[in-house]
């Protein structure tokens, strides 16, 4: 193996192998090869947005919301919001939206309604259950997070 | 059988002439099938020529009506047979099918009186067109459907008997009917491997009525079907249970666990709930995350559960938890559990998720009652509410065991005894704390970092025996040392538990324990097992069973999505972590044992590399919920390492991979964060990487 730079030092203790690195040392871009990723792969977790277009309503970055006792309310109004082709994207379901609104009241210490916060918002901290979670889908939980909170908050305050 | 008696009785005398007759014929004919041919039908004769004469007429006549008498009770007794078959199958195929009453001549066998009081009381509340309640439901069978709605099909496959299903209907007819209602009942509900001719007038109403609406007496009695049922209360249910839910609308999910409390998470049991500020965090049970805001370790607050009850009448389905039963029995024929209160619940989607019980020490158990009453074994809410109030009232107590849970437990009784004065020991038979699983000179540093913490640290300590001498326990080592104290936490393993492999003819792995199931975490058709209990094979790593809460919650999500027709395979790599102190906290990926070769790549390690920092510094949470506290430390306990003269021995963070083969099985990120993707990546390639250095600059291990 390559030993790269002066200030690298390495040595070894029975069969494990130690190798102290400056920064220097480490400042050359890596030439290791990954194996290219196939974005389509159906063995791998997906994000928010299946590769369909479709909902993946099992993402971790939902939190319970999809599952829980207003997970069928919820369900409807966000599909509806995702398909909608109107302009103003979810003008068109007030009604689904209402709904929804409605059944999350029924469970204020499930879905504590804050101020500046959407449900969805609340349900994460109080629903998510490990690393895997927030692991696999740091970028979704961007998304779910920016395209609702005006919608949602307007309405429903 | 006495036909043939009675008949051979009076035909004796006939019948002995006749068969010396016969005797002869035989062995003339050269034919001897061993056999006394006196009461054998006459197809398994030998053709013995008939003589003439009166006493062949005889022997003939006797010989016909025996054959006749033969035959017909053959005859009888398939005939009794079949219908017997019949009817069985008839039982099992109705099953599914939603009710409705129809009138049935049912020969079935005894129908206690007593059972047909609760069925009209059930029955006329049926009248729920939406809800897909099924009255007093029999054990359902392997439906592929589930519940829907009152199915206008009788399916009852045309037999005759078959009529005898209870199928409820919107009309009203029910109340002529609760008779054959009664009778198919009785029919439905034998015990496992009953013949229904011996079907035992067990009402159990209890199992048979249905909570549909609250109006009606029946609303106290659990559902006799779950869609959907997981054995087993922990992550990885709840995990599935989600997973479910998230996949099939409207799901009806029952997790059946023999614990009182609802789903939660057990890592902060071992470490966030210690360094709670809040002295009522035993009841509470609140713990501070990495992003300052607090949370419990229940998954979910009780509105988010339904009652058992209530599961068949929701309208959109939900997740419900009967607490306090143990599952003790399993049909995997009849698709059906039993719990221990003699309850049956069928289902038609079933996941183990038993996780395990932790082991103790044998010499433990046989030291007596005074030893074992002194001795904590740690995994559930209640051990650590015991174990917290142990601490608080004893001078000294001891940890055996070096592992994860054993070190988590010492560095956080460690903590308190800077407070309280708690003298705190642990012991070990490895050389270093977490001697299995980090290499050797990484184990030994890890052992200097948890002394400091205020942990009495024994290594190579295999204890000999435990007594109770005073009021304290008194452990002798095998090398001589002696060490006295009030209290022992054992946390020496977990033994997975595996009760229902016998009842349910699983398999069970003998490597690794656990039930052996495969990619896609399926046992056999319809049970899935997740979690600690399940040895699984992973397509990357090979056949492993991991004990970590990061698998659970990942492979609890995978068996919900398989059970919903997913067929996944076991691929997203679950990962773990653990704390040790403010300066030692390291996250790991695949297979990370000791006894594989290691290349570790280490930076100087600067006052920013630590947990702590880690926690004020990240700002997307790819680390677990339950990171550890950011609360002040006591500037006792915090050591961060000089950076100038032991660059040698100072592994303050760097990447360590375990090789199998040349190839990386297994990654520690060693106080460096948020980089777990990349780790999973290189496990996930599984290539071969000539020089590792390389592989580990995509870390950045110098940056923050």
């Amino acid at each position: 193996m390559s030993l790269s730079g002066v200030f690298c030092s390495y040595r070894q203790e029975g069969k494990d192998k130690i190798i102290f690195v400056t920064k220097e040392d480490h400042e050359a871009s890596s030439n290791a090869e990954l194996v290219e990723e196939d974005p389509n792969d159906p063995y791998e977790e997906q994000g928010l947005i299946l590769p369909g277009g479709d909902i993946n309503w099992n993402c971790p970055c939902l939190g319970g919301m999809a599952s829980g006792p207003c997970g069928t309310e919820f369900k409807d109004a966000f599909s509806c919001f995702h398909y909608s082709k109107e302009e103003i994207k979810g003008s068109d379901f007030m009604e689904q939206f209402t709904a929804m609104q409605q059944c999350l009241q029924l469970y204020p210490e499930l879905y504590p309604q804050e101020d500046e916060a959407s449900p969805k918002q609340s349900s994460k901290d109080s629903a998510a259950e490990g690393p895997s979670a927030a692991n696999s889908n740091p970028a979704p939980e961007q998304d779910s997070d920016t395209s609702n909170p005006n919608t949602e908050s307007s309405p429903g305050s | 059988m006495l036909k043939c008696r009675t008949v051979w009785r009076k035909l004796a005398p006939l019948a002995k002439s006749s068969s010396t007759l016969c005797r002869q014929n035989v062995r003339r004919a050269g034919l001897n099938n061993g056999r006394t041919p006196v009461c054998v039908p006459a197809a398994h004769m030998s053709s013995g020529p008939v003589g003439g004469g009166g006493d062949n007429l005889k022997y003939a006549l006797l010989v016909g009506a025996v054959s006749v008498g033969g035959l017909v009770y053959a005859v009888v007794t398939m005939k009794s047979d079949q219908k017997r078959y019949e009817q069985r199958i008839e039982e099992l195929s109705t099953r599914p099918q939603k009710t409705s009453t129809k009138p049935t001549a049912a020969q079935i066998q005894s129908e206690p009186p007593a059972v047909p009081e609760d069925q009209p009381a059930a029955a006329p509340s049926i009248e729920e067109p939406s809800s897909p309640a099924e009255v007093e439901a029999p054990k359902e069978e392997t439906a592929p459907e589930t519940t829907t709605p009152p199915a206008d099909e009788p399916v009852v496959e045309g037999l005759p008997e078959a009529a005898a299903v209870p199928v409820v209907q919107e009309e009203p007819l029910v109340s002529s009917e609760p008779p054959p209602a009664v009778e198919s009942v009785v029919l439905a509900e034998p015990a496992a491997a009953e013949p229904p001719a011996s079907e035992p007038p067990e009402p159990q109403p209890e199992v048979l009525v249905e909570s549909v609406a609250d109006s009606t007496p029946v609303s106290l009695k659990l559902p006799a079907h779950a869609p959907y049922l997981l054995i087993g209360g922990g992550t990885a249910s709840f995990a599935a249970a989600r997973s479910i839910r998230a996949r099939d609308p409207g799901a009806k999910v029952l997790i059946v666990t023999d614990e009182p409390d609802l789903p939660y998470m057990r890592p902060p049991l071992s470490k966030e709930l210690w360094f709670s500020d809040d002295p009522a965090v035993t009841d509470t049970l609140r713990f501070k995350q990495w992003n300052g805001k607090e949370r419990s370790i229940y998954f979910q607050p009780p509105s988010f559960y339904i009652r058992p009850e209530d599961l068949d009448g929701a309208e959109n389905g939900g997740v419900a938890v009967l607490n306090n039963r143990k599952v003790v029995y399993m049909d995997v024929r009849g698709n059906k559990v039993k719990l221990d209160d003699d309850t049956e619940i069928s289902y038609d989607k079933c996941l183990i998720a038993t996780g395990g019980i932790p082991r103790n020490l044998q010499l433990i158990e046989r030291a007596g009652e005074e030893v074992m009453k002194r001795t904590t074994l740690f995994r559930k809410i209640e051990d650590f509410k015991s174990l917290d109030k142990v601490s608080r009232n004893v001078k000294s107590v001891t940890i055996i065991g070096g592992g994860f849970l054993g070190s988590e437990l010492a560095c956080a009784l460690g903590r308190r005894s800077t407070e309280s004065g708690l003298e705190v020991i642990q012991m070990f038979p490895e050389k270093g704390n977490m001697g299995k699983v980090l290499p050797e000179y990484l184990s030994n540093w890890t052992t200097e970092k948890v002394k400091k913490e205020g942990v009495k640290v024994l290594t190579e300590a295999l204890v000999k025996s435990v007594t109770c001498k005073d009021d304290q326990l008194e452990i002798k080592l095998k090398d001589g040392r002696v060490v006295t104290t009030d209290h022992i936490v054992a946390a020496v393993g977990l033994e997975p538990n595996v009760d229902l492999a016998k009842s349910a003819g699983l398999e069970v792995d003998s490597d690794f324990g656990g039930y052996r199931v495969n990619a896609e975490l399926q046992a056999r058709s319809n049970i899935w097992v997740a979690g600690d209990a399940a040895c699984f094979y992973d397509i990357r790593l090979g056949r492993r069973r991991v004990e970590h809460h990061d698998h659970a919650v990942v492979s609890g999500r995978l068996a919900g999505e398989n059970m919903t027709g997913a067929s996944k395979p076991y691929w997203h790599q679950s990962m773990f972590w653990s704390d040790l102190g403010p300066d030692v906290g390291y996250e790991a990926i695949g297979i990370v044992d000791s006894s594989l070769p290691t290349v570790g790549v280490f930076a100087k390690a600067t006052a920013k590399d630590t947990p702590k920092a880690a926690t004020e510094m990240s700002g997307t949470g790819i680390r677990s919920e339950s990171e550890t506290e950011d609360t002040a430390v006591s500037p006792v306990a915090s050591d961060t390492p000089s950076p100038a003269a032991e660059n040698k021995d100072d592994f303050g963070k760097g990447v360590i991979f375990y090789l199998r083969d040349k190839v990386v099985v297994g990654i520690i990120l060693w106080n460096v964060f948020n980089r777990m993707p990349i780790a999973r990546k290189i496990i996930k390639d599984g290539e071969e990487h000539a020089d590792l250095n390389e592989v580990a600059k995509l870390f950045n291990i110098h940056e923050d």
